[in-house]
């Protein structure tokens, strides 16, 4: 099971025919085993990794460090699930250390992210306080590295 | 000058090999999707590689000893025993060279008097019968088929044996044909050799890269075979250390002392830095060659499938990181295959011809590369088949 979802982790869009190849299993075999894991709730969803940069998409991501008050009746679950829901947030962590939650958001632009923070999140009851961090490039994302240079070097002469 | 008539007659007679020859071509073009090399994509694991920096910082850059640091021969020594359960000493049966080639050089030089035959199987790498001429030894072809997996079976090797054998090259797992010879296979060849003084070179720099279950097992691990067997290997492909230049042969005891003199003469010591990290890659590199092997196999599956499917059938491919499939239905020689698939579709493969000619109608597919990158060189191929009418219905 471990070996199918690592090598659907690298590469989601092997056929079960690769798939089943690749782990010595059949077709069928594979195509149950995937069933099963989508419907446990083990693969979540099937995406690919974008450059951004690449395209003509406008677009700024923030890192933002929450503080919060945990809520009385549902603690951190029902704040993350509040902040969960608004369309800009990319992600969102409980972390160990200096804050409580850590929130990915992407947004148009720079204003669009403070008015995010200002108008949506900064309101909330529980929010105490909060950071934002804006990413200036990225180098490595899903473990795939963003660089254009990837000559090999091997069977030169 | 004349310089044609200066040099060594049978190094101008010698052919050059046509693996680079190869590699030249694809070189020409753009947008190559290469499946040509035979080392690994995995660059050295980093707590080896950090082992060769601290001791390089430390100023530790004087020739080392010239059988090698003894703590290496000893880790050698360890791991064969603890992997093959063969016992050689390390003080006076192991030597550490300049990778397996310099290995497989000294012991052609050692063994062999003008006009021994050195039994080379085929296809096999390319550096054997070079070598064995050099040495005024003359190579004799043993021919592996593909019915026999490419195996060398005990009829071919006894059908070759003159008087004047010296010496059998035992090149498994084999490059190019990703064979290999399980325990039964060996001891075949054992019960062939036994009553003769006939010397085993076995080349095993391969077996780290076994697939089956089985494991890799040494030839100096099969009764009797330890007195006549010279053990060659290295830490290029199983720690993915080509470029560190790192191998080391093992035999008896008094044919070692003779191939160290060679090797002192000739090259003094193996380099210090890799010697060093070679150290770190025996004691604490084991989970590094469990994880690149698990990787390789899944390519190798992959690949062998893929191939398959398309018509170019290939036998399992039990080692290394090659598959030899044939592409006689193609109608085309090696070299024109391989031509045409490289103006074509920009694919490099190597012609089975430039492991000998007993390598026509199959070709060198080396699976060092990442899954997307076979994959597209698979897409090519199959479309290259489709626009001769060469893919069956329904593929």
């Amino acid at each position: 099971m471990d070996k199918l979802l690592n090598l659907l982790d690298r590469n989601a869009r092997l056929s079960n025919a690769q798939l089943a190849a690749m782990l010595g299993r059949t077709e069928a075999e594979v195509e149950a085993q995937i069933a099963e894991l989508e419907k446990n709730g083990v693969i979540r969803a099937y995406k690919a990794v974008i450059d951004w940069d690449k395209t003509n998409r406008e677009y700024v991501t923030a890192i933002i460090e929450l503080h919060v008050t945990p809520k009385k009746d549902s603690g951190f679950e029902g704040i993350a699930e509040e902040i969960m829901k608004f369309r800009e947030v990319e992600s969102i962590s409980l972390m160990s250390g200096g804050y409580d939650f850590s929130i990915v958001v992407n947004a148009r632009t720079f204003r669009d992210v403070a008015e995010f923070v200002a108008k949506r999140l900064s309101p909330l009851d529980s929010v105490v306080s909060t950071a934002t961090h804006f990413v200036l490039r990225r180098y490595k994302e899903n473990n795939v590295i963003f660089l254009d240079d990837d000559r090999d070097e091997r069977g030169e002469l | 000058m004349q310089y044609e008539s200066l040099l060594n007659k049978t190094l101008v007679d010698m052919k050059p090999s046509g693996i680079r020859r190869f590699f030249d071509l694809a070189h020409e073009m753009e947008d190559v999707i290469s499946l040509s090399v035979g080392e690994p994509d995995f660059t050295t694991p980093w707590h080896i590689r950090e082992v060769g920096i601290k001791t390089l910082e430390r100023g530790k850059t004087w020739y080392s000893p010239n059988a090698g640091f003894i703590e290496l021969r000893s880790a050698i020594s360890r791991y064969i025993e603890r992997r093959f359960g063969v016992h050689y000493e390390a003080k006076t049966d192991v030597l550490v060279t300049v990778g397996g080639s310099e290995a497989i050089d000294l012991c052609m030089r050692s063994l062999i008097n003008p006009g021994d035959e050195v039994l080379v199987p085929s296809p096999s790498f390319v550096c054997y019968g070079p070598l064995a001429s050099m040495a005024g030894g003359v190579p004799v072809t043993l021919e592996t088929k593909a019915e026999d997996h490419f195996r060398l079976t005990p009829e071919t090797l006894k059908a070759a044996i003159t008087p004047k054998t010296k010496l059998l090259i035992l090149p498994f797992p084999n490059n190019p044909t990703g064979a290999v010879m399980r325990r039964e296979h060996l001891e075949a060849i054992a019960d062939v050799l036994r009553d003769t003084d006939i010397m085993v070179l076995s080349d095993e720099i391969y077996s780290e890269l076994t697939y089956h279950d089985e494991g890799p097992i040494s030839f100096a691990a099969i009764d009797g075979m330890q007195e006549r067997t010279l053990l060659v290997s290295g830490f290029s492909k199983a720690y993915a250390m080509t470029g560190w230049r790192l191998g080391y042969v093992c035999g008896p005891t008094p044919i070692m002392g003779q191939i160290v003199k060679l090797h002192q003469y000739g090259i003094m010591s193996a380099p210090t830095t890799a010697q060093y990290a070679a150290i770190e890659a025996m004691d604490n590199g084991d989970d590094d060659v469990v994880h690149m092997r698990a990787d390789y196999d899944q390519r190798r599956r992959l690949i062998v499938s893929e191939l398959n499917n398309m018509g170019l059938t290939c036998f399992d491919p039990q080692g290394a990181f090659y598959v030899f499939p044939s592409i006689q239905s193609t109608g085309m020689t090696s070299e024109e295959f391989c031509v045409s698939l490289l103006q074509e579709k920009h694919v490099a493969v190597v012609p089975g011809t430039a492991f000998g000619d007993c390598g026509e109608g199959f070709v060198r597919i080396s699976y060092c590369y990442s899954i997307k990158h076979i994959i597209e060189a698979m897409r090519r191929m199959r479309e290259f088949l489709a626009e001769r009418g060469l893919l069956k219905e329904g593929e």
